[in-house]
């Protein structure tokens, strides 16, 4: 049956972004060529267009960036925390007011529908900035001593996924506590780092207190090695938050580490359905499910599973997947080629060991990298779309009889960044949680994030917190 | 007046609340500091570290689910043992480190105040380290501590009680599990220390101690899959490096050891080997709050 009404096309206007031909790395508040003068190509994942060409960091270039760092941080920690409040307070300001460019820019770059960077991902960047500026002069209320003093240089590198709310998750706490640091965004989205360098040099932030470089995996290996780091953060996938563990092993380097998941979520006989079809959907679809918390594992109660999963597949029919730019689509593209056949691979591996597929009917633009919204029914826990991470819109669908049950399968799993519980009983939802090892915990909602609420994982989903009094600990010597 | 032999102790392991000797059958000699034989310690070996694993595990789910106030119970108890063998500690003590018995009177008094002061941790961290957060939006946020589960502990070289009680106190008083390995050099501290544990309802296999070659048991226990944090304020820099790379690959909490050897047991600790195994865990809900207005009372 045919809509009775169909939606208008309602395209964001990309003339609010002013991309350049090319980038230089930010160093020391300039910027400048990589030292062998390499450059890479980045590339709108909805489009496959060249959006720019931005310089490719090798190893002097990491050094160089470390060295302005180690100079700045000297004036920098010495400022009264007051002064960088309002550095950080200017940052948040300039967002907001550069909130639709930056939306825009984020939407381009990263292959996610405007709706999300322009209602989530702006207005939580803003927010984390306002939050740490408020930190600054308060360090000494922290809980962490009278005098917290900072660590020195922070090497930070951030993955593709959510690239300015990411750096913002970084910097923020990093500033506020009187580090300064060096930051590698993913060589997929360099371009939001590069436009907060702008916003950087607005605010007055004094040179060297932020330095961007971008490049691949290795410059972001030179970064977390250099012998002159103090604090190593980084966000991404789980085989190189090992690897980066062992890099710094015997240092007196300070990790954290925000690593992939597996989210279990949960559903109770006795569950909202309509809601809980809700905060599935936005579990596993939103930004395509390219998030580490993403509830990639639907548990639900044997007695609803059929009625659950009509609910479930009606309405992922009405989801929209198409231009990131236009203002109704719910499904953007993926953010690389790579990426698009990494969870092709894995979805079709899920197909092969017999769990069964179903999309929607979705037709996917002809250019650009798309994957239509998937789930996967009569899933069992030895299947691989059960165990390992997609990173992906790909829901893997099993079931439970008992919540014992149900808290068994939620935990089998090496991983333990989130979770969701959906049912009416107050009492189940707390002993639940409970008995669940993840940080997050989502009870009748999911995928919500607030700068004042800690976030990170349990067992091989990574160490340490982000956002909170917690996330302040990370960039102390405590 | 004739002299009595005195009847001496075999040493034994304390794992899962029993008392066996190392599977390995292998003992070590243990002397005091002027090279007098004192004892046999059972030599354990990668097996005895494993079924002590296995132990600290199954012990977790009722440990971490006990009260705090329980905890707290049990861990004051521990202290009541401890001041009623306090004479034997002092001997053990002054035996193992070589010192004056007012010298090892005072490590063991702050031994025991250490202990009744992590007692009463037990239902204060959540406290401390947790708390509603404020968020934008009509939800109840609450983030509250957790134990992270089944802790190596390689306790301090250098002081065999003091330091021993530092580093397992705080690692129960949150919850945890534990697979200790004592002092290699003045295990017997450490073994009457399972002694104590096992007469004071601390539920068998909280607390699992090891005696023998540091590197030896260390190696699998940073390796195992089914070990969540190590504490390496036992291992030297070269050991505890190489146990750090080992730790990654199931991503361990890692308590690096003190940067200066001779670590100060001293001194009055703070939070951090509570928080250093401890997760946070927040949880969201609704709040089903009635939008901007709200109530007007």
């Amino acid at each position: 049956m045919a809509p009775v009404f169909e939606y208008a096309p309602a395209p964001e206007s990309r003339a609010v972004v002013d991309i350049a031909p090319s980038y230089g790395l930010f160093i020391d508040g300039e910027f400048t060529e990589a030292a062998d003068g390499k450059v890479f190509k980045t590339v709108s994942p909805s489009t496959e267009e060249v959006l720019s060409e931005v310089a490719e960091a090798g190893e002097a270039d990491v050094d160089r960036a470390v060295r302005a760092a180690r100079k700045a941080f000297e004036k920098w920690s010495a400022l009264p925390g007051a002064e960088r409040a309002k550095y950080l307070f200017r940052i948040a300001r300039i967002i907001q007011e550069r909130s639709r460019e930056l939306a825009v820019l984020e939407t381009l770059d990263n292959g996610k529908p405007i709706r999300e960077t322009r209602d989530a991902d702006l207005p939580l960047v803003a927010a984390h900035f306002f939050y740490y500026a408020g930190w600054a002069d308060k360090l000494d209320h922290a809980g962490y001593g009278a005098d917290p003093r900072p660590l020195g240089v922070a090497g930070q590198v951030i993955p593709w996924n959510f690239p300015l709310l990411m750096l913002a998750w970084k910097i923020a706490p990093a500033l506020a506590t009187g580090n300064t640091v060096v930051l590698k965004p993913a060589e997929t989205t360099p371009l939001s780092a590069l436009f907060f360098a702008d916003i950087c040099r607005q605010a007055g932030l004094p040179k060297g207190v932020v330095n961007i470089i971008t490049g691949d995996g290795r410059a972001g290996a030179a970064l977390t090695a250099h012998p002159d780091v103090n604090k190593v953060a980084f966000t991404g996938s789980t085989a190189v938050g090992k690897e980066i563990a062992r890099t710094v092993a015997g240092t007196r380097k300070k990790l954290t580490l925000e690593l992939g998941g597996k989210g279990a979520n949960i559903v109770f006989d006795d569950a909202p359905i309509d809601q809980a079809v809700e905060g599935i959907v936005s579990g596993i679809f939103f930004n395509q499910g390219q998030v580490c918390c993403a509830g990639s594992r639907l548990l639900v109660q044997e007695s609803i599973h059929d009625e659950l999963l009509d609910s479930l597949k009606r309405r992922l029919s009405t989801l929209r997947l198409g231009d990131p730019l236009d203002k109704n689509t719910d499904i953007g593209a993926i953010n690389s080629a790579e990426q698009l056949a990494r969870i092709t691979a894995l979805a079709d591996q899920g197909e092969a060991e017999g769990a069964e597929r179903w999309s929607p009917a979705c037709e996917l633009p002809s250019t650009g990298y798309w994957f239509a919204p998937t789930l996967f029914t009569n899933v069992t826990q030895a299947h691989t779309v059960a165990r390992d991470e997609i990173f992906g819109p790909v829901l893997s669908v099993l079931t439970f009889r008992t919540p014992d049950e149900a808290v068994a399968k939620a935990n089998n799993t090496p991983y333990g960044l989130s979770a969701g519980i959906w049912t009416e009983k107050g009492s189940r939802i707390l002993a639940v949680a409970n008995k669940l090892r993840a940080g997050v915990i989502w009870s009748n909602t999911f995928n919500k994030f607030d700068p004042t609420s800690p976030f990170g994982g349990y067992k091989e989903s990574g160490f340490g917190r982000e956002g909170g009094r917690h996330g302040l600990e990370a960039y102390l010597d405590v | 007046m004739s002299d009595r032999l005195s009847v001496l102790k075999t040493y034994k392991l304390y794992v899962g609340g029993k008392f066996p000797r190392s599977e390995s059958g292998r003992v070590y000699e243990v002397t005091d500091a002027k090279g007098k034989w004192l004892a046999n310690a059972p030599l354990s070996s990668r097996k005895d570290a494993r079924d002590a694993v296995v132990a600290a595990r199954k012990a977790f789910g009722g440990w971490s689910g006990a009260t705090a106030y329980n905890r707290g119970q049990i861990l004051y108890r521990i202290a009541e043992m401890l001041e009623g063998r306090r004479d034997q500690y002092v001997a053990e003590v002054a035996d193992a480190e070589g010192l004056s018995k007012s010298k090892a009177a005072a490590q063991v008094d702050a031994a025991i105040d250490r202990w009744v002061w992590y007692a009463g941790w037990t239902d204060k961290i959540a406290q401390v380290t947790g708390g509603g957060n404020p968020v934008a939006g009509p939800f109840f946020n609450l983030s509250s501590p957790e134990p992270t589960g089944v802790v190596a502990v390689l306790a301090p070289q250098e002081s065999s009680f003091l330091g021993l009680v530092s580093v397992v106190a705080p690692v129960i008083a949150t919850g945890n599990t534990a697979v200790v390995v004592a002092s290699e050099r003045s295990p017997l501290p450490a073994l009457s220390l399972g002694e104590v544990l096992a007469t004071s309802d601390l539920p068998g296999g909280v607390v699992n101690i090891l005696s023998g070659r540091t590197a030896e048991l260390a190696t699998p226990l940073a390796a195992h899959q089914d070990v969540n944090a190590i504490d390496l304020a036992g291992a030297d820099e070269t050991l505890a490096k190489e146990l750090e790379i080992a730790a990654a690959d199931n991503l361990k909490r890692v308590l690096r050891p003190q940067p200066v050897d001779g670590a100060d047991w001293s001194a009055t600790p703070g939070t951090d080997r509570m928080t250093a195994f401890l997760e946070t865990k927040t949880v969201w809900h609704p709040t089903g709050s009635l939008g901007a207005s709200g109530s007007s009372y």
